[in-house]
């Protein structure tokens, strides 16, 4: 662990298998199931190594099942790993030792811990005194970042009076009051419309700014990972399937690129076939895959041989490379 | 420092938990209903069982009525602290919300010990006084310093071995998830002590005693107050309630190595 003992999140080998019970379905298996028990094990996460330094933002990828709840509860300290190591803000997670939760925070898209029948206010006061934050802390904080997450009198109502945007925001807000080093975002933005998903994004780019935490950040929404990781883990049944720029992936991933013409005059789909895979083709516009080692010569070759009004190169969507890459493991991803 | 960051909290805990239970007023005119209903049921039955004897198992109406002040007055402490936090564990599980608690730094079973107050025992708790009060004025017993201290601490041993038990149980839902029928168990068990355990078949009794001490809640602090009691019975009830929260405290921690925390 000494070569990278300058990252605050340090992952070596980590590991985690399951016990899990199974049952037939039906009144026999049900019967089966009482009298005897059959369980397997089930390796949610395999091995995996990765450090991550202070102050980044990092994505982390994968469909469903792929193990990333389950490194994000091992990092943060729920469940204890069943092998390797690990340390995060210099502490061992599965120690829960008050300094380690002092320092971390966990947000959850699909739970929260915000008091359902009391204003936000009512949480954040609970929050500060477990935290031991004194009073006059705790009103500077709350102010800066209800500026940030334009928060005002939606603190004051109750919970269940709020909107899906509104509660994720005070969530945050209660999830920060600590003013963590290292923060773990399972789905933030989950349910939220496209408004609410920019302002989360929005805030905790600034927050990363201003404060310098590190964040490790899942999401199935591909914009929140282009808008805010530079780096992304992606995680594949378990494995370690990428650790690098997101840029990176997308090389890994897409072997070819998108090349879109749009012709001063029109011509048939089988001129384009040896240029590279036609994806469609109308009378002026056709849309290319092209090999990346042979985009320059493919691209001079198009302007040299048509009369070319635009020409557009770019990587296929990030959301249709993961699309196709889960659905060749035949993994379908939600 | 700890401690007062502690106190604290537990303070922070109870006043944002009497705002959101202020917020069904109702409840207080039911809790008042029931505890009403639950006191009338059980002076009848004890009637039932005086009628055409003046002893019960050696203890007469009013003695009785000590011993059912006392459990009325434990229960009134089950439904303000036990009942609204060791209830919730399960569903803490089920739903995965015990993440939150485990990540915050304090002691987890402080905070699901005490995270709610709930007001409405407080009717039971004065309900509970006002019969030990009676039974005593009119049984004529003089209450001297050294029984109600053992009578007190007797009564405080029995809180913490029910509250033992019953966190035990509940912590159990780490493997089971679904354990409301065995703390449902234990709390209607509990039923019992409003009676002096002599009252019951000797079978019983030795359950009572041994199995589930419903004796030591209720019955033995009843006979400390009525100055009979001693104070080897209170140092044995003492240990037994240091060991039980002891036992408490080191399952959960063995139970939480287990924890898989619900998926997402």
């Amino acid at each position: 662990m000494s070569a990278q003992s300058s990252a605050i999140v340090l992952a070596q080998g980590l590991s985690k298998t399951y016990r899990i019970a199974e049952k037939q379905p039906g009144l026999k298996g049900t019967f089966r199931h009482l009298l005897r028990r059959r369980y397997r094990d089930l390796e949610a996460v395999k091995g995996i190594h990765f450090a991550i330094e202070e102050g980044e933002m990092v994505g982390f990828l994968g469909p469903n099942g792929a193990g990333k709840t389950t490194t994000l509860k091992m990092l943060s300290g729920l469940i204890h790993p069943s092998g390797g190591e690990l340390l995060v803000a210099g502490a061992r997670p599965q120690r829960r030792q008050a300094g380690f939760l002092q320092d971390i925070t966990l947000v959850m898209g699909n739970k929260q811990q915000l008091i359902w029948d009391l204003p936000p206010w009512d949480s954040i006061r609970v929050n500060a005194a477990v935290y031991g934050i004194p009073e006059g802390v705790m009103q500077r904080r709350v102010r800066e970042l209800a500026d940030l997450l334009e928060l005002g009198e939606e603190l004051h109502r109750p919970v269940r009076k709020l909107s899906l945007g509104q509660r994720m925001k005070a969530e945050l807000l209660t999830s920060l009051l600590h003013e963590p080093r290292v923060l773990f975002l399972d789905e933030p933005t989950l349910g939220l419309d496209v408004t609410a998903q920019g302002r989360v994004r929005d805030f905790l780019a600034t927050y990363n700014r201003r404060t310098g935490a590190t964040i490790l950040l899942t999401s199935h929404y591909m914009g929140d990972i282009t808008a805010l990781c530079e780096r992304v883990l992606l995680i594949h049944e378990g494995s370690l399937f990428h650790d690098g720029p997101l840029g990176e992936l997308t090389s890994r991933l897409a072997p070819h690129r998108q090349v879109r013409l749009e012709l001063q005059h029109a011509q048939p789909r089988e001129v384009f076939e040896s240029f590279g895979t036609v994806e469609s083709h109308q009378e002026h516009q056709v849309q290319l895959l092209v090999p990346r080692e042979q985009l320059t010569e493919t691209v001079a070759a198009l302007l040299g041989r048509f009369d070319v009004l635009d020409l557009e190169v770019s990587d296929p969507p990030i959301e249709d490379l993961m699309r196709s890459l889960f659905q060749q493991a035949g993994v379908s991803e939600t | 420092m700890r401690r007062s960051r502690t106190l604290r909290t537990v303070l922070q805990f109870w006043r944002s938990s009497l705002e959101a239970e202020s917020e069904y007023q109702l409840n207080l005119v039911l809790e008042c209903l029931a505890v009403s209903g639950n006191l009338a049921g059980s002076l009848f039955v004890l009637s039932l069982l005086f009628s055409g004897q003046s002893s019960l198992g050696g203890w007469d109406w009013n003695e009785a009525l000590i011993v059912l002040g006392l459990y009325t007055l434990l229960d009134g402490f089950t439904s303000c602290l036990l009942q609204p936090n060791l209830s919730k564990i399960v569903n803490h599980v089920q739903q995965g919300t015990l993440d939150f608690v485990l990540l915050k730094p304090v002691d987890s079973q402080l905070w699901l010990s005490l995270r709610c107050f709930s007001p409405w025992g407080i009717p039971a708790l004065l309900a509970g006084v006002v019969l030990v009060v009676l039974g005593l004025q009119r049984s004529g017993t003089v209450v001297h310093g050294d029984g109600l201290v053992l009578g007190a601490v007797l009564l405080v041993s029995g809180a913490a071995i029910l509250y033992s038990l019953w966190f035990s149980l509940a912590a159990l839902s780490i493997w089971f998830v679904k354990v409301w029928n065995a703390t449902e168990v234990l709390r209607y068990t509990l039923v019992a002590g409003r009676y002096p355990v002599s009252a019951y078949p000797p079978a019983l009794r030795l359950v009572f005693v041994f199995v589930l001490p419903v004796a030591f809640m209720t019955t033995v602090p009843s006979q400390a107050l009525l100055g009979q009691g001693s104070w080897p019975w209170a140092a044995g009830s003492v240990l037994m309630a240091c060991g039980s929260l002891l036992a408490s405290r080191w399952f959960w921690r063995f139970a939480l190595r287990h924890y898989t925390s619900a998926s997402s």
